[in-house]
């Protein structure tokens, strides 16, 4: 078992004609991913790859290869409509890969899918990958390992660091998911939590998180209150200056607010085992699952 | 994007947001002409930074006559401001807005932002204005009142009536408020801003509500549809370092320590500063070299860091995905032998190709220290320094 991504995702790939893409489209296949369709608006017709069709509509896409599940390569202007139109046509999970989508074009995006059945990840983010099953997204697959660990993060290499540490220390990971960098994202760590507390596969959590906004103190309430299993996290950014925005347009220390020791005592005080360096995640959750 | 309180009120002004009458100046002559063109006798001269505090570090000053007026303007222009934002550097200031006196009754603050906690927009007011809003917010946060914007159907008057009545405000002044609150919103939304702030929201005797000042900062990624804000942007605000980074995409910031670090991805970036401090260095920069890292990027990314000269060492720290790191252990390699690079150079590859570029590396005969993993590579070049 997984969260999100699992046995029964079909996924398509919005963008699939892009060179981003197809790249990442080829990477995924790569990785055993059932990757079932592609749209571009236009391109409807073409064929990906020799096996994969692409159509001009997400619509038109799922009724005819049933796809459930979208990953989105679409460059900024055009990645709000997309994830409506994904949301639109029924998509229990759309994960967008987008950096630099304008966050005016998120809340309404944020307000469009709110009370829809779906899932949306991202923006900004690296994906979801379930080890063993496929991945949607732009992490290096090898690194992984199937396993019992879930991942939550906000940051992209941040989180192949921490897997890399789980994976040499052959602790596999039931599903990994970058939630993204952005000011307005759809899962939240909290949404995140409440999958992998009802997922029988994942033992320990580790949680990736960075300075700016609240959702880290947010996160530890709750978890405090509801979540069953060890957490494991970090917060990077304790070095950072305020005001500066560090790469994220999310990470940024403003008004006081978001800092990394903030977020690290509030998480301490939930009973969450927070590293002070980025280069003891893997053996903090070797000691907590033992 | 930020840009300077003249030109936010020249856009607050664009949308009916009422502000006082005032002209930019950018030499002693100039301030006296706009004084000139002002309906009172008392002018404010206003230094124009990028940073807040500026009454404090002795930036705004109130003439009660020309003579004044001048003295102030040749003290203001030139000199080197220091508020609690700009650091103990300070900034040189090139301008300065020159305004029309008021008669203030009441000082209050208004504020609109993104909350990213249900992210919608959120107008906030408080009756605190003219003090710095996070300390207000940290200390008597029921002093600020909010309402979030319904994306739906935007901001409401009934919504901005809350904030008037909530602020105290009376008779003609709570439809002079409103009608301010619902254009500040318009102009707002209309130019994607990332946060506006009115601070103070000056009442004045006569019960006219106006901007006293005005902070407005642009949402980077939606420029793209607002080319005409571009223009707004000063060079002479940025730190050059960052500036000349920004040319090659290279996201840059500039710190007080002496460890260089070039990284891939933002997190990891901020993570490996993180661990430079944990193991007793200081960071002297935070750079993400970003998806691709090319030979090319990794050799800009050399000539940024050195431009630097507290750095004593590098760290490169990349974790490869799409990035194969043999192409940036070449990168590195090449970067070397064309550029002088004077500094002990600690080199982390991990992820594609990591095998590869430690051959790589190797074989190059160069002086690079490789170093196995995060903690390795923290203490290596911390180690180095120390030696």
């Amino acid at each position: 078992m997984s969260i999100l991504l699992t046995e029964n995702t079909k996924v398509l790939v919005q963008g699939i004609t892009g060179s981003e893409g197809s790249f990442h489209a080829r990477q995924m296949m790569e990785y055993n991913t059932n990757l079932v369709a592609g749209v571009t608006p236009g391109k409807g017709g073409q064929t990906f790859n020799g096996t994969v069709p692409v159509f001009n509509t997400v619509a038109e896409a799922v009724e005819k290869t049933g796809a459930n599940a979208s990953v989105i390569f679409v460059p900024p202007p055009f990645a709000a409509d997309a994830i409506m139109e994904a949301a639109d046509a029924g998509l229990g999970l759309i994960i967008c890969i987008t950096e630099g989508i304008p966050a005016m074009d998120m809340v309404h995006v944020y307000e469009y899918i709110k009370d829809k059945d779906t899932h949306l990840v991202g923006p900004n983010c690296p994906g979801v990958i379930s080890p063993g099953i496929g991945k949607m997204g732009i992490m290096p697959g090898f690194i992984h390992q199937q396993g019992h660990v879930g991942v939550i993060s906000r940051s992209g290499t941040l989180t192949y660091e921490a897997v890399g540490q789980l994976s040499s220390r052959n602790i596999g990971q039931s599903t990994c998911i970058g939630i993204g960098g952005d000011p307005v994202i759809g899962t939240k760590f909290i949404d995140a939590l409440k999958l992998f507390n009802e997922d029988d596969d994942t033992h320990a959590v580790v949680m990736i998180g960075e300075i700016g906004g609240t959702a880290e103190e947010e996160a530890a309430a709750w978890i405090k209150e509801n979540f069953k299993k060890p957490v494991v996290s970090f917060i990077a950014g304790q070095t950072a200056p305020p005001g500066r925005r560090m790469g994220h347009a999310g990470a940024i220390i403003s008004g006081g607010k978001g800092t990394a020791a903030e977020k690290m005592a509030a998480l301490r005080d939930a009973g969450i085992h927070v590293c002070n360096s980025p280069a003891e995640i893997g053996e903090t959750i070797e000691k907590v699952l033992k | 994007m930020k840009i300077h309180e003249y030109q936010a009120k020249e856009i607050l002004r664009k949308y009916n947001v009422p502000v006082p009458e005032g002209f930019v100046a950018f030499s002693v002559e100039e301030a006296v002409e706009a004084a000139k063109k002002l309906p009172t006798e008392i002018a404010v001269i206003k230094a124009q930074i990028h940073a807040g505090g500026r009454g404090k570090g002795g930036g705004v000053k109130i003439a009660k006559n020309p003579a004044e007026l001048k003295e102030y303007a040749q003290q203001i222009l030139g000199m080197n401001l220091v508020t609690h934002q700009t650091g103990p550097e300070g900034k040189e200031v090139k301008k300065l807005l020159i305004e029309q006196g008021m008669d203030i009754d009441r000082e209050l603050y208004l504020g609109m932002v993104l909350d990213r906690g249900n992210s919608r927009f959120a107008m906030m007011a408080s009756t605190e204005g003219g003090m710095e809003i996070e300390k207000v917010a940290a200390e008597t946060p029921e002093k600020i009142l909010k309402v979030w914007v319904d994306p739906k159907v935007g901001l409401q008057a009934f919504q901005a009536r809350q904030l008037a009545f909530g602020l105290g405000l009376e008779g003609k002044q709570v439809s002079s408020a409103v009608k301010f609150i619902l254009s500040l919103y318009k102009a707002f939304m209309a130019n994607d801003c990332s946060i506006a702030e009115i601070n103070p929201l000056v009442v004045t005797k006569q019960g006219d509500v106006l901007a006293l000042d005005a902070k407005i900062n642009f949402d980077d990624s939606a420029l793209y549809r607002h080319k005409n804000l571009l223009e707004l942007r000063d060079l002479d605000e940025e730190e050059p370092l960052e500036l000349e980074a920004s040319k090659y995409d290279l996201n840059y910031i500039k710190l007080d320590g002496n460890v260089g670090c070039m990284v891939n991805g933002a997190g990891l970036a901020m993570a490996t500063m993180d661990i430079i401090k944990l193991t007793g260095g200081e960071p002297a920069n935070f750079l993400d070299v970003g998806g691709s890292a090319s030979a090319e990027t990794v050799r800009n990314g050399f000539e940024i860091i050195l431009a630097d000269p507290n750095v004593k060492a590098i760290l490169i720290n990349i974790f490869g995905g799409i990035v194969r790191c043999d192409r940036v252990a070449q990168g590195v390699i090449d970067a070397v032998n064309s550029i002088e690079v004077n500094v002990p150079i600690v080199v982390r590859l991990a992820g594609t190709n990591a095998e590869e570029a430690a051959e790589l590396l190797e074989a190059s005969g160069m002086d690079f220290t490789v170093a196995v993993d995060l903690k390795d590579a923290a203490e290596k070049v911390v180690g180095v320094l120390q030696n």
